[in-house]
């Protein structure tokens, strides 16, 4: 990005070109408009965009569901026919777990990580770019499905002999299929360039141990990603190569074993389930402690537990699998397994308790909504249990218990940690409140939804409701509380209204002017909030050295000399101090066409898998020339184009 | 060496202005706090990843290798006395992928040259000669589509014939960009990052050949 003359006062910043950046092609420098936003690759704005566009994709993953529960009202629904029910099924689980939680979870960890870590930026500033291109480009890829030959509609586990061209012969899967490579990839990047932004870039003093929990989560989820995404990506390769190039892999004809599929997708799938709480658990993990106003019960039991929830979720993964006939000592084994990983997960809630234990309890909407989650995921957790015995999953599986007991872990659990995150981070991310009353509302609304629509479902489950059919008959008393689940799920859509118009609000559309946020709005304790809000573009004027686990809290309050915490320092001081001692050369990465170009030229490649070789070749080509041109460039622009003086007389520098 | 760079930082007396090029290629061990570089680090868990991907594919060639409904079966295709000289020919090319670090890190452009052309070339006679032999086990009536075993077999040491032909392609841009001088960063961690990505391309086939050809099915 251009180069700004460093601000000892914040004066405007001038503006200067870097010369030709040594590639052969000029490089983007706007830093305002459309184009600062299309080829940046500042950690914020890809952030943000993470955030907004995984927002967008919540609401129309939420609107297939509010049909869903139309269809399901009444007995005998007649809203949408049997093979649109199946599409809106597929669409809503895919779209949720791979274009909502995922990177609303990225939105955060991008945004986050590296403020909570002192970095400036992430690793592999155009690596992260390209991730949230390729997740963007990957999603609206799947939503072009249903003008081009019908949306998928074998599920978002797409069991495969189900899913090949004889069960589902439009081109939905084809769609899906290639979708999801895209977004893998995504995920793959953002992982790669996470676990080295945490392990190579953290603040000066600041040991593993020393890392806030967020931090800590969100590298165990990137570790689960960059084994679990390459299981999933050998599954769509083969589905993809049997559905196109009439490969027989999942032919059950030619000999084929069904459960091929099954063990590849649930081999990844388990570990994903995992990649979808863990960072909710990060957020509750900071958000209490704040509003409970004392350290985290147990912070090593609850990064150790975390870590060991990512090492078990590898070795449960056929216990999605029990009703296949994968014979008695598999089924004990994975029943075992499937057990013990409630032990760290018990652990951390044991943590949380302990932490609200004795606190000073603020009950603002990011603490409500992280109780909400120990709650909520503490019911789906015990239900969870009960699917590890055995034999009463054999009761259970594929009927509507189990979607309760996953809507109460991801939605009562991942989703109401992304809100807490919400209402936390919100005055750090836009410096402005959201409405704590407002807020209150939005919480209630959506607790009292999800409760009405999970909570009946373990009922009617048990009853033997099946899951996944579009409709049932009158008369098995499935109809009462179908119409009860249909109430709960508009209640949870008013309240995800309810949160909308809270953020709008805080834009001053509604003519009242909107509050600006405190620097320390929570009285917080992490990295994050020693800056201004929202971040400077280099996040940090100077890095501050890190002593301490919460160490914001500890430059804030000292002991006394009767060991009771005072307070010493405000933020708004420790804040002063850092600008005082402010970087002299702070380079950040430059922006860069390339990773948008390189990004966008996978989904004409994989339309052109579809309908057209040629298309497939000009997609390559593209990919090809944006490579060339992404490896030939730097990552920054030269120094001598920011440092023209490299002389002691000038205090220029800083480019962002 | 992690503990050492931090108290270095942490001892600086406070008030001390200090460049900071954050994330500026040149020195990249400078900042980091493993002191280990940002691109070798990613490198490696690149590779952990194309680990389970050949880990998936592999499995899947061995559940499948001896489903054979029609078409011809391995024992009647392999031909390991060929395999085993194009394996030889392409575990050679790690000795010369080595010998190319070796001259980049001695800064010795010419022979760093040399070695990266060889290296190519033996990557490319390796992909050559599997284009041969799918050619040949097509004749003799395999397909992609022909029975399980094809599927897997052709997926398999498709995959890996791409990733060595992607290999090469690499190593031959890497002698074009330093022939015109525009490779950014430091040019020897270049050449041996791209080193890391040959040697577990040769590794993956020792499993490959292994178990794929050596094994009867």
């Amino acid at each position: 990005m251009a180069i700004i003359e460093r601000p000892r006062e914040l004066t405007a910043p001038s503006v200067i070109s870097p010369k030709q950046a040594q590639g052969n092609f000029s490089r983007p420098v706007q830093t305002t408009g459309w184009k600062s936003w299309l080829f940046t690759v500042d950690h914020k704005k890809l952030g943000l965009m993470y955030g907004f566009a995984a927002m967008f994709f919540f609401l129309v993953g939420g609107t297939e569901a509010l049909i869903i529960r139309i269809q399901l009202a009444q007995p005998n629904g007649k809203f949408v026919n049997a093979q649109l029910y199946n599409e809106l099924f597929t669409t809503h689980g895919t779209t949720m777990v791979f274009l909502f939680v995922i990177p609303m979870a990225a939105a955060f960890a991008n945004y986050f990580v590296p403020l909570q870590i002192g970095a400036r930026d992430v690793a592999f500033p155009r690596m992260n770019a390209f991730g949230f291109w390729c997740f963007l480009g990957g999603g609206l890829f799947l939503y072009l499905s249903p003008l081009l030959g019908g949306l998928p509609d074998g599920g978002w586990f797409a069991y495969a002999p189900n899913t090949g061209p004889i069960f589902s012969p439009s081109h939905g899967m084809d769609f899906w299929t290639l979708a999801l490579q895209i977004t893998g990839i995504a995920s793959l990047t953002g992982s790669i360039n996470l676990i080295v932004t945490i392990l190579n870039m953290r603040a000066p003093g600041m040991k593993l141990m020393m890392m806030p929990v967020f931090t800590w989560m969100i590298l165990v989820i990137q570790f689960l990603l960059v084994f679990a995404i390459p299981v999933i990506t050998v599954a769509l390769f083969l589905l993809s190569f049997q559905r196109l190039f009439g490969a027989t892999f999942f032919d059950v004809k030619a000999g084929a074993d069904p459960l091929l599929w099954q063990h590849l997708f649930w081999l990844f799938g388990h570990p994903e389930v995992y990649i979808l709480i863990l960072p909710s658990f990060g957020i509750v993990s900071e958000v209490l402690p704040v509003f409970a106003q004392k350290p985290l019960f147990g912070y090593k039991f609850v990064v150790f537990s975390g870590a060991a929830i990512g090492f078990m979720g590898w070795g449960v993964w056929a216990h999605h699998m029990f009703a296949s006939g994968l014979g008695p000592i598999s089924v004990m084994v994975f029943s075992i397994t499937t057990m013990f990983i409630a032990v760290p997960t018990g652990v951390k809630i044991i943590n949380w308790v302990g932490t609200l234990w004795g606190g000073t309890l603020r009950f603002t909407t990011a603490m409500m909504f992280a109780i909400g989650l120990i709650v909520e995921f503490t019911i789906g957790g015990l239900s969870g249990v009960t699917h590890a015995v055995s034999p009463s999953d054999t009761q259970q599986t594929d009927t509507y218990y189990i979607v309760a007991h996953f809507h109460y872990v991801l939605f009562g659990g991942a989703v109401f940690g992304l809100f807490s995150g919400f209402y936390y981070w919100w005055p750090k991310i836009f410096g402005r409140m959201l409405d704590e009353k407002l807020g209150k509302v939005n919480f209630w609304l959506m607790v009292i939804g999800t409760n009405l629509t999970f909570g009946p479902m373990h009922i009617v489950g048990l009853q033997g409701q099946p899951r996944r059919m579009y409709t049932y008959k009158a008369g098995y008393g499935f109809a009462g509380w179908n119409l009860l689940e249909t109430i709960g799920s508009f209640i949870i859509a008013l309240g995800v209204a309810t949160f909308l118009w809270n953020a709008i609000k805080t834009n001053g559309i509604t003519g009242k002017k909107p509050r600006t946020a405190p620097l320390d709005p929570w009285d917080a304790r992490t990295y994050e909030w020693m800056t201004t809000s929202p971040p400077k573009e280099h996040n940090f004027d100077s890095i501050p050295v890190v002593s301490h686990l919460d160490e914001f809290f500890h430059r804030k309050y000292a002991e006394d000399a009767n060991g009771n915490m005072v307070k010493v320092a405000t933020a708004e001081e420790i804040l002063a101090d850092q600008i005082a001692h402010a970087d002299k050369h702070i380079h950040m990465p430059s922006p860069s066409y390339w990773p948008i170009v390189l990004a966008f030229s996978l989904p004409i490649i994989a339309l052109g898998l579809i309908f057209s070789t040629y298309l497939a070749i000009f997609g390559g080509i593209i990919c090809v020339m944006a490579g060339y041109g992404w490896a030939i460039e730097p990552s920054t622009a030269d120094p001598s184009d920011f440092d023209q003086s490299a002389g002691p007389s000038t205090e220029v520098a800083l480019h962002v | 060496m992690s503990e050492l760079l931090e108290t270095t930082h942490g001892d600086l007396p406070a008030g001390t202005v200090h460049d900071d090029h954050a994330s500026v290629e040149h020195d990249p061990l400078a900042h980091t706090s493993l002191g280990l570089s940002n691109n070798k680090l990613a490198m490696w868990l690149f590779l952990g990843s194309d680990c389970l991907l050949f880990g998936g594919l592999i499995s899947t060639y061995m559940l499948y290798r001896g489903r054979v409904q029609r078409g011809p079966n391995p024992n009647e295709l392999y031909n390991i006395k060929f395999t085993s000289v194009s394996s030889f020919v392409l575990l050679m090319s790690s000795l010369t992928m080595v010998l190319a670090v070796t001259s980049a890190v001695r800064n010795d452009d010419r022979r760093m040259r040399i070695w990266l052309c060889t290296t190519a070339f033996l990557g490319s006679l390796f992909v050559g000669a599997q284009v041969f032999e799918f050619r040949s086990f097509y004749l003799k009536g395999l397909g992609f589509t022909t029975n399980l075993f094809g599927s897997s077999f052709y997926t398999l040491t498709g995959f890996h014939g791409v990733h060595v032909s992607l290999g090469v392609i690499m190593l031959l841009s890497i002698v074009g960009l330093t022939l015109r001088g525009k490779i950014p960063g430091r040019k020897a961690e270049v050449v041996e990052l791209i080193g890391l990505y040959w040697h577990f391309v040769d590794i993956v086939w020792i499993v490959i050949f292994t178990l794929v050809y050596l094994i009867p099915s």
